[in-house]
């Protein structure tokens, strides 16, 4: 008994800290500028990469992390700049034009790195548990969402590019009016977003195999995430990884994966349909 | 005759470019020409064209739902796929005596059809829009090749027909036409190539004319603008639902065909390399056009095939760039551009009165 609800706490916090990491970058990104960014997966990978390579190197395994995020972040900003930048006026086209970088990411990986390299072993070890053996590093995963939620409230209500943000969310006009440099948020947005599925996929590379289409292994939790979570990402993305935590856990305990990962598809049909703003959109209106 | 002829104009209407004299007579040299191929062309020749046509009606379907409807359908691949795996199990089930496989190929058609209307039912009068339709039909394609994936197990057959998981189906039976005493016709190489053909100028033929009907304009005028279409009393939640269907039954041709042509049908048609291919086609034909993404899409594939000696992802970093170039400096397609180019330079023939016949050919062709 006490084994299976540990093992079912241990998978959901596991789901969590997966839905979580996968969805926030696009989270961000979707949040602020409507645009669903399909060569999100592939930012995860280039993440993952840099880190198996630079650790594979001798770079110790926390800074080859943030040597990913870093260098992800950096082709986001370049990628706002040369093409998104130029197609503002036009959403779909934009979202189009991120699905020609995921295609040209990833077969241009193959290329280049050929189909798979030499992963990292999972860091510090495992311990057991009412006779259930876990993963120290998965433990800790779901510690570190919940700090990447925490910094990114904190980036967007306590500094000043939060606020220069939150005000071009609301108004653009009004903002660049106010001053703002819009074009500079957005830009730095997408950097952001980008970074932080860099850091996805630096977080989970020592856990999985590092292939050049591993970016397909995240997307489909990533929208589901996005979706039900809403377009206010500090308020949506925590309740609504954990509410799907919860149904995909216990289908999946249930019935198997499958069906845990259709219950996930079915439930964001089922929060579009009563709640088109996701779960942010309902939460802000009723607090009003 | 009157119907006929209204009928025929229909074929020529405003929501369909290549209107005159000179775009039909092409055509029918095109049609002529394609249709004697077998003739002179070698086999693996005609076995190629085959392929090259089976295709385009995903692509035609993409163009009426995003180009005329402006629905972002990224999961087009979920019916092709699921019309291909229809086929493989219940030909496999059912054989291929007595024309039998037809039922097969009915049933291929129908089912994609069907789930196309019951997702497009839950999405549009669910209310889900814009951006969102595109996610939710990229995850449907997604999970179905996630689902096939993991099918490799021998639990996983439906009757005698096993799944093959990762691996995906293959010997089933290509489609045959009974003959009265004889032999059964066996739908392979040329006769299978005329099959095709036949049926991408019907289909084709049958698009313009759905397009240039009231239909089609109510499409155009849901695109532009939806809640002014539904100010002006139409159900645009139905029309959107039967645009959707539509486009789901088109990308299950493509999907049925493809699965006999090759006698196989795996759950990467259905993964997300696959799923951006018909949005680079249409796409690079302009949307917005049924003529134009059908040459776009038979030209890239050609492309792609050509480039793939090299390895698939050569090609597939091709296609990635077209895309990425069409949205950002051709919005419009690649066709029309080359055909006004080519248009322009006709027309600047010296002698005035051949000038002047060939610009107004150019206007008809554009």
């Amino acid at each position: 008994m006490l084994a299976t609800v540990i093992g079912f706490a241990y998978q959901i916090a596991d789901t969590f800290a997966f839905l979580v990491l996968a969805s926030v970058g696009l989270a961000i990104i979707f949040g602020m500028m409507g645009v669903i960014n399909l060569a999100h997966g592939e930012f995860i990978m280039c993440g993952a990469y840099l880190t198996v390579l630079t650790a594979r190197a001798g770079l110790p395994l926390p800074v080859a992390m943030l040597l990913g995020a870093l260098v992800a972040g950096v082709i986001g900003m370049l990628l706002e700049y040369f093409v998104i930048r130029r197609l503002y006026a036009r959403l779909f086209d934009s979202i189009v034009a991120t699905w020609a970088v995921s295609l040209i990411a990833t077969q241009g990986m193959l290329i280049v790195v050929g189909p798979s390299i030499e992963g990292l072993k999972t860091p510090f070890g495992s311990f057991e548990l009412a006779g259930l053996s876990f993963s120290w590093y998965r433990v800790l995963l779901p510690i570190v969402a919940l700090a990447i939620l925490g910094g990114i409230y904190w980036i967007f209500i306590r500094t000043q590019f939060g606020v220069h943000a939150r005000a071009t969310i609301q108004d653009p006009a009004m903002a660049r009016a106010l001053g703002v440099d819009t074009d500079r948020v957005y830009a730095l947005t997408f950097g952001l977003g980008s970074a932080l599925a860099g850091l996805t996929g630096a977080l989970y590379a020592p856990t999985m195999t590092t292939v050049p289409t591993m970016g397909s292994a995240f997307i489909v939790q990533s929208f589901v995430t996005v979706v039900v979570g809403g377009a206010d990402v500090l308020l949506g993305a925590a309740p609504a990884a954990a509410l799907l935590a919860f149904i995909q856990s216990l289908l999946t305990a249930s019935y198997g994966q499958l069906i845990g990962q259709m219950g996930l598809l079915i439930t964001v049909i089922v929060v579009v349909r009563m709640l088109p703003k996701g779960l942010s959109g309902w939460m802000l209106r009723r607090s009003e | 005759m009157n119907t006929l002829t209204r009928a025929l104009k229909r074929l020529n209407g405003t929501q369909t470019l290549g209107r005159g004299r000179a775009f039909w007579s092409s055509f029918a040299v095109t049609a002529v020409v394609l249709t004697l191929a077998p003739a002179f062309a070698e086999s693996y020749i005609v076995n190629n064209l085959a392929y090259f046509l089976l295709w385009p009606f995903m692509a035609l379907g993409l163009s009426l739902i995003w180009g005329h409807a402006g629905i972002l359908s990224f999961g087009q691949t979920a019916f092709f796929g699921l019309a291909g795996y229809s086929y493989g199990v219940i030909s496999i089930n059912l054989g291929d005596a007595n024309g039998l496989t037809w039922v097969a190929f009915a049933a291929a058609l129908i089912l994609p059809t069907l789930l196309a209307a019951v997702v497009g039912y839950f999405m549009f009068y669910g209310g889900v829009r814009d951006v969102f339709v595109g996610i939710v039909t990229l995850s449907i394609t997604l999970v179905m090749e996630t689902f096939m994936a993991q099918t490799a197990g021998p639990e996983w057959a439906i009757g005698t027909a096993r799944l093959n998981g990762f691996n995906g189906m293959s010997n089933m039976p290509p489609l045959t036409v009974p003959w009265f005493g004889g032999e059964a016709l066996v739908l392979e190489g040329t006769p299978f190539y005329w099959f095709v053909l036949a049926l991408a100028l019907v289909v084709y033929l049958a698009l313009r004319w759905l397009v240039n009907s009231r239909f089609g304009n109510v499409l155009v005028a849901i695109r532009e603008n939806p809640d002014r279409a539904e100010m002006l009393g139409y159900n645009v939640r139905l029309y959107q639902l039967a645009v959707f269907a539509i486009g789901g039954a088109l990308a299950g041709i493509s999907g049925v065909l493809y699965t006999t042509w090759g006698s196989y049908i795996t759950p990467s048609s259905m993964g997300l390399t696959a799923a951006a291919l018909p949005i680079v086609w249409t796409a690079a034909g302009g949307r917005k056009d049924i003529t134009t993404t059908f040459i776009a899409t038979v030209f890239l594939l050609w492309l792609s095939q050509t480039l793939a000696v090299r390895g698939a992802q050569y090609a597939l970093v091709l296609m990635g760039a077209i895309l990425l170039g069409v949205v950002l400096v051709a919005p419009d397609g690649l066709v029309l551009p080359v055909v006004r180019a080519v248009g322009r330079l006709v027309a600047r023939k010296p002698r005035s009165d051949t000038a002047a016949d060939a610009r107004a050919a150019s206007q008809e062709v554009a």
